[in-house]
This record gives C-alpha cells, sequence and structure tokens, in this order.
C-alpha cells in the first residue's frame, strides 16, 4: 500500500509548498511570481490526494478537481490582469507597478 | 513475470551505451575546428532569420484562456460519466443546468468576438 | 475498500433559492449587457438591483428552520441566513452607488460589471453558509475571483491595474497556505465536513494537539487572516482599497470581510472548538495589534480612501475582540457590528463617489475642505458616517462597540476591552478632522459635486437611516442578531 510512503509524500509536499512560497516572495516577475504560487497549489493537491489515499476517503479528491478548476480560473483572471499591466507600462515587473507606498 | 522485461531492458542498455559511446568517441576522434557558420542552431538548410525572441500576437493568449477555462470545466464531467447510470434523469438535468451556464458564457465569448482572430 | 461508493445525495434546492435567484440574475445581466443596443442607460443597474431584491427577500421568507443540505456541503442556519442578509444589503447599496458612478467611470456600466458583483455576492452568501471545508474554498474564490477583476475595471487608470495585480498576487498567495491548512486538517482528522471536523476532535482529544492539526490550524490563520485583513497580514488593504473603483472598494470593504468573518467564525468555533482556549492565547495580541495599527497609521493618511482602509484593518480589530471573547453575545455583537459597519462604510464610499471627476478622483482629505456648507445634505450624512465609524452615540458604531466589549469584558479579557476603548478614543481623531475639514476650512479649489441621481440618494439615506436606526434602536436588530448565533454543531 502507498500509506505506507505517506511521509515521503508529505515531505516531497512540504518542500514544494515552500519552493513555491520562497519564489513567490522573491521573484519580481509577474508571471514568474504567479508560477511560483501554482508550485504552491500543485504542492497542496499532493498533500490532498496523500490524505484522501489515507484516509479512504474520497473526499481529498474531489477537493483536488476543485483546486485545479479554480486554479485556472484564477490563471484567467491573472493572465488578464498581466496583459493589462503590460499595455499599460510595457512591463510585467511588479517592482514597476508600486506607485503607492505599501 | 519479470523476467518478460528483460529484453527491454536490454534494449535500453544498448540504447543508452550507443549514445554515450558515439558521442565520446566522435568527440574525441574528429578533428575539431569551429567558425562561424558551426555555430548556428541549423549548419546546413536556410540562413536563419529576426531574433529568437519573437512576440505571440496577444491574440494567442485569449484563444489559449479560453480552452483553459473551457477544457477544465471537463474534470466535473468525469465523475458525472462514471455514475451516469445511478444518477439517472436527475443527474442528467443536473448536467444540462451545468452546461447551460457555461453555454451562456459561450455565448458571451462570441458574441464579444473573442473568438474572432482578425 | 471501495472508494467510489456512491449515493444519490438528497438535495434540497430551497435551501438555496437565494443563491441560485443571484446566480440566474448574473447571467441575464451578462448576456443583457453583450446583446442589448442600448449601453449608456442604467438598465443593466436596475435589472441587477430587482435581482439582488429578489433574493433578500428570498432569504426573508425562507423560515428558520435549521436544516443541513446537500450531504453536509450548505448548512441553512439562521446564523447563515443573517449573512446572506447582510450581504444582500451589501450588494443592493452597492449597486445604487454604482448606477451613479457610472458618470464618473463609463466602463463600469457593463454586464461584466454587474455580473462579477453577482457572482462575488453569491460566492458571499455561500461562505456563510458553508459547512464543508470545499465549499469554503469554492465560495471563497467564486468572491475572490470576481473582485480580482472588479479592482482592475478601470483600464486607464495606472492605479486600478495595481490594485488588481496586488490584490490579486497576495490574494492568490493567501489561498495557497489556506488550502495546505485545509489539507492539514483533513490530514488529521479524515474529514472536511466542518461538523464531522469538531465531533472528530470531540473525541479524539490527542489529536487536538497533534502537530498536523496545530500546523494546519496555523496556515488556516493565515489565510484567513489575509482576507479579514489581520496584523500582520494586513499590508495590502491601503494600496488595494486606494486603487480600486470606489464602488468597488466600498463592496470589498464591507462585503468580503462580512463574508470571511462568517467563515471564520464558523471554521474557528465549530469545527475547532476544542482548540478554542489555545486560539485566544494568540488571538487576543493579534486583536490588539490589528486595532493599534490601523487606528495609529490612519492618522498619518491625507488620502480619504486610504484613512478608510486603514481604518477598515482597526474595525477587523474590533471584530477580532468579539472572535476572542466567544459565546453568543459575542457572535450576536459581530454579526450587529457587521451589519452596522456595511451601512457607515458604505455611505462614506457612497459620498466620496460622489465627488469623483472624469479622469480620477477627489480622495484627498484638503478637496473636502468647505464641502459642508456648499453640501449641507451631503456634509450632514458624511458627518452621521463618520461619528459612527468613531463609535460616538447614537449610532450603530457605538452601539456594536458596546456589545462586542461588554462581550470580552464576560468573558474576562478586560484589558483587551480597555485597550479597545482606548482606540476607539485615538479613531476619533482622524474621523473628526473629516468633518473639521468639511465645515471649518476655507476650501482651495472650486469643487463640484455630481448631480446626485435618485440611486445614489437612495443608497445614502438607506445607509444612514441604518446607521441612525441601529444607533437609536438597537434591540430590535440585536435580537434578531441573537437568534442567529445558532451555529450548526
Amino acid at each position: 500500500m502507498m500509506v505506507d510512503h505517506q511521509n515521503i509524500y508529505l515531505i516531497l509536499s512540504a518542500l514544494l509548498f515552500v519552493i513555491g512560497a520562497a519564489g513567490a516572495i522573491t521573484r519580481r516577475n509577474a508571471i514568474i511570481v504567479f508560477m511560483c504560487i501554482e508550485i504552491m497549489l500543485g504542492a497542496v493537491n499532493l498533500v490532498f490526494l496523500t490524505f484522501s489515499r489515507a484516509n479512504q476517503s474520497v473526499e481529498g479528491t474531489f477537493m483536488v478537481l476543485f483546486i485545479m478548476a479554480v486554479a485556472a480560473a484564477e490563471a484567467a483572471v491573472g493572465l488578464a490582469i498581466f496583459i493589462l499591466m503590460y499595455r499599460k507600462a510595457g512591463s510585467i515587473d511588479v517592482d514597476r507597478f508600486n506607485i503607492m507606498k505599501w | 513475470m519479470l523476467t518478460n522485461y528483460i529484453p527491454v531492458l536490454v534494449m535500453i542498455l544498448v540504447g543508452v551505451a550507443f549514445g554515450v559511446f558515439s558521442v565520446v568517441v566522435s568527440s574525441n576522434l574528429g578533428p575539431l575546428r569551429r567558425f562561424k557558420v558551426k555555430k548556428e542552431p541549423y549548419e546546413c538548410g536556410m540562413k536563419t532569420q529576426g531574433a529568437t525572441y519573437v512576440q505571440t500576437p496577444i491574440k494567442y493568449y485569449v484563444v489559449a484562456l479560453l480552452f483553459l477555462v473551457f477544457d477544465l470545466e471537463c474534470v466535473f464531467m468525469y465523475p458525472w460519466a462514471v455514475h451516469y447510470k445511478k444518477l439517472g434523469l436527475f443527474g442528467f438535468v443536473e448536467m444540462m443546468v451545468f452546461i447551460a451556464i457555461l453555454f451562456v458564457c459561450y455565448l458571451y465569448v462570441w458574441k464579444k468576438g473573442a473568438l474572432e482572430w482578425e | 475498500m471501495d472508494m467510489l461508493e456512491f449515493v444519490v445525495p438528497e438535495l434540497d434546492f430551497r435551501a438555496i433559492l437565494p443563491q441560485i435567484i443571484l446566480a440566474i440574475t448574473a447571467l441575464t445581466v451578462l448576456l443583457t449587457g453583450v446583446f442589448s443596443r442600448e449601453k449608456k442607460g442604467p438598465a443593466i443597474g436596475f435589472l441587477s438591483l430587482a435581482g439582488v431584491a429578489l433574493s433578500f427577500s428570498a432569504v426573508v421568507f425562507s423560515g428558520s428552520q435549521t436544516v443541513s443540505s446537500f450531504s453536509g456541503m450548505l448548512t441553512n442556519d439562521s446564523f447563515a441566513r443573517f449573512i446572506s442578509m447582510i450581504v444582500c444589503v451589501v450588494a443592493l447599496l452597492t449597486i445604487l452607488i454604482s448606477i451613479n458612478y457610472r458618470k464618473i467611470s463609463p466602463a463600469i456600466n457593463s454586464g461584466e460589471y454587474y455580473c462579477l458583483l453577482l457572482f462575488a455576492a453569491l460566492g458571499m452568501m455561500f461562505m456563510g453558509s458553508a459547512g464543508n471545508l470545499l465549499m469554503v474554498f469554492v465560495a471563497l474564490e467564486t468572491m475572490s475571483i470576481s473582485i480580482y477583476a472588479l479592482a482592475g475595471f478601470q483600464k486607464q487608470r495606472e492605479k486600478s491595474i495595481e490594485s488588481a495585480l496586488k490584490y490579486f498576487l497576495l490574494g492568490a498567495f493567501a489561498s495557497g497556505f489556506l488550502l495546505y491548512g485545509f489539507a492539514l486538517v483533513y490530514g488529521a482528522t479524515g474529514t472536511m465536513d466542518i461538523v464531522k471536523i469538531g465531533r472528530f476532535l470531540n473525541d479524539h482529544p490527542l489529536v487536538v494537539h497533534s502537530p498536523l492539526l496545530l500546523g494546519g490550524v496555523a496556515l488556516m490563520t493565515v489565510g484567513f487572516g489575509f482576507k479579514v485583513a489581520m496584523f500582520p497580514f494586513h499590508m495590502w488593504t491601503p494600496d488595494v482599497y486606494e486603487g480600486a473603483p470606489t464602488s468597488v472598494t466600498a463592496f470589498m470593504a464591507t462585503g468580503v470581510k462580512a463574508a470571511a468573518f462568517a467563515a471564520l467564525i464558523r471554521v474557528f468555533y465549530v469545527a475547532l472548538g476544542s482548540l478554542q482556549v489555545d486560539m485566544t492565547q494568540i488571538m487576543w495580541v493579534i486583536a490588539l495589534l490589528t486595532m493599534t495599527v490601523g487606528n495609529v497609521v490612519a492618522i498619518a493618511q491625507s488620502n480619504i480612501k486610504r484613512m478608510l482602509a486603514y481604518s477598515s484593518i482597526a474595525h477587523a480589530g474590533y471584530l477580532l475582540v468579539g472572535f476572542v471573547a466567544g459565546g453568543e453575545l459575542a457572535i450576536s455583537g459581530m454579526l450587529f457590528y457587521l451589519l452596522g459597519y456595511a451601512f457607515m462604510n458604505l455611505g462614506a464610499f457612497g459620498v466620496i463617489a460622489l465627488l469623483a471627476k472624469k479622469d480620477g478622483e477627489y480622495t484627498e482629505l484638503s478637496d473636502f475642505a468647505g464641502l459642508g456648507f456648499k453640501y449641507p445634505a451631503m456634509g450632514l450624512v458624511m458627518a452621521v458616517f463618520m461619528f459612527s465609524m468613531a463609535g460616538i452615540p447614537p449610532t450603530a458604531g457605538f452601539m456594536g462597540k458596546f456589545y462586542i466589549f461588554t462581550a470580552a469584558i464576560n468573558s474576562g479579557f478586560i484589558w483587551l476591552a480597555i485597550f479597545g476603548v482606548i482606540n476607539s478614543v485615538i479613531s476619533i481623531y482622524y474621523y473628526l478632522r473629516v468633518i473639521v475639514t468639511m465645515y471649518f476650512k476655507e476650501p482651495e479649489q472650486d469643487i463640484v459635486m455630481l448631480t446626485p441621481t435618485g440611486a445614489i440618494i437612495l443608497a445614502l439615506v438607506i445607509a444612514a437611516a441604518g446607521v441612525l436606526f441601529m444607533g437609536i434602536l438597537p434591540s430590535s436588530v440585536l435580537d434578531i442578531a441573537r437568534n442567529s448565533t445558532t451555529l450548526i454543531m
């Protein structure tokens, strides 16, 4: 059974999540930031599938389907925003869009 | 049972060995002369033109986005299809409602002109 | 084992009638927007208004039964109905403001704008009634994705794009944390059903302090913290609120807050009730810091939208005081406060939306100089909203704070209540500054208000009446809120 290897998957997903989060914080290109966020969502999917398998319940698997669909919708809105940025400023650097102080 | 796979393993080994062998041997034995034409991506054939960094028309992204969104809706149809018989007429109507909502969005996209290339 | 054992669930469509009405209206509005030739008039706005009104009546007349439907995905209790009512009020007032705001920003007079607004409201309603973490997530994203797009609706204004960008990136980042938290809680308890998680943790006290569950709860707190603008995850608020179109800012400051707090209350009280003692030890510090940071930084702001953004952080802090206190009185106080906050904040943003010009807006505080005498009615309602936000009687803001701080004292958080009162006193300074500017400063430039249409007058009258009614006769609303604290356990 795969349950025996649960920890491997959990560690892998934790690593992926940290990589994604670190990238999202440090990168300046909007699309790369968004890709890093997608890595985080991928890590979450892995956790859900692992636990779905371990708990013998189908709920986690369905959650993955919904996360995928929502991520697609998010990507659509996100890319629209990036295109808007590019048209306005000719760049998708996140720092370029910082007229308001944090 | 695993013995069935031994020919595959042998094949892989032979393939990898041949690849490594030919690369190593040819780079060691052959004479090495570097000049400009040789450095081009395609040494023989037509001369390359323009920059490799080409901008894709923005229309392409719109189509790609629409594809992505509508494509992923199919994800929800697979579990439905698996249980289609158990769900009966009710399940059919439910999925029709789902598709009807998508169809409204499709109508919107179409009317808005996002599907026209020009 | 058969993971795919399947039973057709019992479905109760009456339970989601208000949401169905909203969804149908949203789709109709979307199609009307592209198919009708008439692009300038307010017809689309009134169509969506009718939909929201219908949905509101469906909420009010849906009876008082407490049912869990769609195999536990939705819990239709009185708490969910109260949140739905708040969301309807918010959507109603936002649409009324938008109908007028289209003169400043013609882009928002489109089917897309109202469609996204209605879908966001739909997501908020589902957040209030979600009975499963999956539903919380889907509802949250329905709301958030719509609002990302709404924030960037003024395509020509760089600030609007920046606002959409920041809200989008940070929102997506936060939902990553929220989801990881959900996943760990699911792993620790083996279920995503909020009620079942609560029962499981009651029966298995050992799991309550397992690292898996605690990690999940911490990550969930981060995720929710972003959505409710809780310290230290509040950094995005001022930028996003300043940049977004004023009507959208009003909508997200009130609606998102109500929906996010609803989900927060349900998840943390019902599912994680066993952890409440541990939670409060951290949360009271966060509540204190959220109030203080919001109020102190708001003093330094010269832009009124930015000031209201920091004030919204402070209000999230007051609401967190109620969250820390817990119990029936605190929940009813929070519900009361959320409704009152919806009225006063939408009212204030409605006034700001009246002063906007074509290529930008008059949002500096100094732009308000002398307007109190020039437009007495406008000055008066703005004063009412500012008094209410500062918590001066007889307004909704005062009564809301009163209930929340009373609940905090009853639960033994006397110091927290005292700090809350001190914070309210600090906040009076910058709220009153708006009134002082309006009445006692000489105008630097000649600012002309938009001719108010019936819609915005109606919105401001409803908002002001709501604020005063809840301040003068609070018991009638509080009774409803009290009856709305029964969560399905």
